[in-house]
């Protein structure tokens, strides 16, 4: 699924809202592909390139726009048709709108570790995209930790794991009893479904072999 | 010092209006004042639990919005004069509960009562967190199935981020009640055992109370089932839960009908 853009004018004022949601959740737009909406806007081309170029800067990687002359994009753009119907708007969530619960990361902090000593419940995201996680307590089902680097969870894990969110394939999860919904590594997944029944309710440890999502037993 | 109490679970269907009904009538009974507030606003049942729905004239919304006043609202319980209920309204929705207008009647009832106990809706919308929100101890309810269990520990995570208390940097109080358990079935592995329950939401036990037929007699008479059938099992494990809340430490165990030889006899003839 690719995500839209939607920029307004001033696009000044608009980059600077933009810098300002990455910096709350830095590598959100890392490895995603994005597309860019600019079909409520009417805009000259000399607009569209310099827009182009700063979102660039950003590392943000575009890969379609829409609603633009298809003959103003450089090589590797495509229009994209309005039928398309796969992609979703991107809403900034508005500071006071953030889910309940949610554990907010201070993105200036040298911490390379995030410990929690309580239980992750059902509905809650712990998002640490510049380091470890450390829990102490279980992980509901339907609750979901995100870090950049590796998971320990002393608990049982029964929601989602994601590991290595901005693509850091030596991240590592380890639960001391699976009962997972999700562990994911660097953006390669497996489904409780596609976990061997033989490792559930037992204490585990996921890496990446290559391409491939392994899983063993701690012994 | 007053203790203000939701009643929550997520999920609807559980129990939390006939919990909210029992445990207040429970703790009226030993001679408590208990106020019972239904935050139910357009579905409003917790007067019919309590047997007082011909005698709702004014409500939370009209206490909110000024047009009524708190002592016309409280209905007075006919046979225990410690229980008091402050119905919901019917027909308004819960846009109508404002947090300054809560916050308010929420004051004014601590000045009153020992114990108010606030009937939260279902789900996670602001009924349930205007319930929850001025609460010192949260009772949440749960029944031994899965989606019921998870719905409570979102509820959990809320209780943890949303009240007053929690603002301010202190801590709810936690007891989880499981609710229309049934230990047959429970061994047959039909049920999530209260072990598994425990071991997901990490919350201390205040009571089981066993599936029963009382239950829904009892609020099919409108008289909370502690008041209607003391003896009976579920009134029995409220009675348990109602002095555990109060600090009292009272062994956990699950009552179980009593049964006379005959009933004994006949069923293990049937068995």
């Amino acid at each position: 699924m690719a995500f839209v853009l939607a920029p307004d004018i001033p696009f000044d004022d608009w980059l600077s809202e933009l810098d300002a949601q990455s910096k709350r959740s830095p590598g959100f737009f890392t490895g995603r592909p994005v597309i860019l909406d600019l079909s409520r806007l009417t805009l000259a081309k000399p607009d569209v390139a310099g827009l182009l170029a700063q979102l660039q800067a950003r590392s943000i990687r575009i890969i379609g726009v829409e609603g633009v002359d298809p003959c103003w994009l450089g090589p590797g753009l495509a229009p994209i048709p309005r039928s398309g119907g796969t992609a979703s708007v991107i809403e900034f969530p508005k500071d006071d709108g953030a889910p309940e619960g949610d554990i907010t990361t201070n993105t200036e902090t040298d911490e390379t570790n995030l410990l929690i000593d309580w239980p992750v419940r059902s509905g809650q995201c712990v998002s640490f995209p510049q380091g470890d996680i450390t829990i102490v307590g279980s992980v509901a089902s339907g609750a979901e930790v995100v870090a950049g680097g590796s998971i320990h969870i002393y608990g049982t894990l029964r929601g989602r794991a994601i590991a290595g969110s901005g693509g850091d394939k030596r991240a590592r999860i380890f639960c001391r009893n699976l009962e997972a919904e999700l562990l994911a590594i660097a953006g390669l997944y497996r489904t409780v479904e596609e976990i061997e029944p033989h490792l559930r309710g037992q204490p585990i440890q996921a890496w990446l072999d290559g391409n491939v999502l392994m899983m063993s037993t701690q012994d | 010092m007053a203790k203000v109490i939701v009643v929550t679970s997520g999920k609807g269907g559980v129990g939390k209006t006939t919990t909210t009904a029992t445990l207040g009538a429970a703790l009226a009974q030993t001679g408590q004042n208990v106020a019972v507030v239904d935050f139910d606003v357009g579905l409003r049942n917790l007067d019919l639990m309590m047997g007082a729905e011909r005698r709702v004239v004014y409500d939370l919304i009209n206490v909110i919005n000024g047009s009524a006043k708190l002592p016309q609202a409280l209905i007075r319980d006919k046979r225990l004069e410690t229980l008091h209920l402050l119905p919901a309204s019917q027909t308004r929705d819960k846009s109508a509960l404002t947090e300054k207008g809560v916050a308010r009647v929420m004051k004014e009832l601590e000045e009153q009562f020992d114990w108010i106990i606030c009937d939260s809706p279902a789900g996670i919308e602001r009924g349930a967190i205007l319930a929850m929100r001025h609460a010192d101890i949260a009772v949440i309810v749960t029944n031994p199935e899965i989606s019921s269990v998870r719905d409570s520990d979102r509820i959990i995570g809320m209780l943890d981020a949303k009240t007053q208390k929690a603002e301010d940097g202190g801590d709810i109080e936690k007891h989880l009640l499981i609710s229309r358990y049934d230990p047959a079935r429970s061994a047959r592995n039909e049920m999530l055992s209260i072990d598994d329950v425990l071991d997901i939401l990490s919350v201390p036990l205040i009571g089981v109370i066993p599936e029963s037929e009382e239950v829904l007699r009892a609020s099919n008479l409108g008289s909370p089932v502690t008041m209607s059938n003391p003896d009976s099992a579920p009134a029995r494990a409220y009675f348990d839960a109602a002095r555990r809340l109060t600090g009292e430490s009272v062994p956990m165990s699950i009552p179980e009908e009593r049964r006379n030889l005959f009933g004994k006899l006949f069923g293990r003839r049937a068995a």
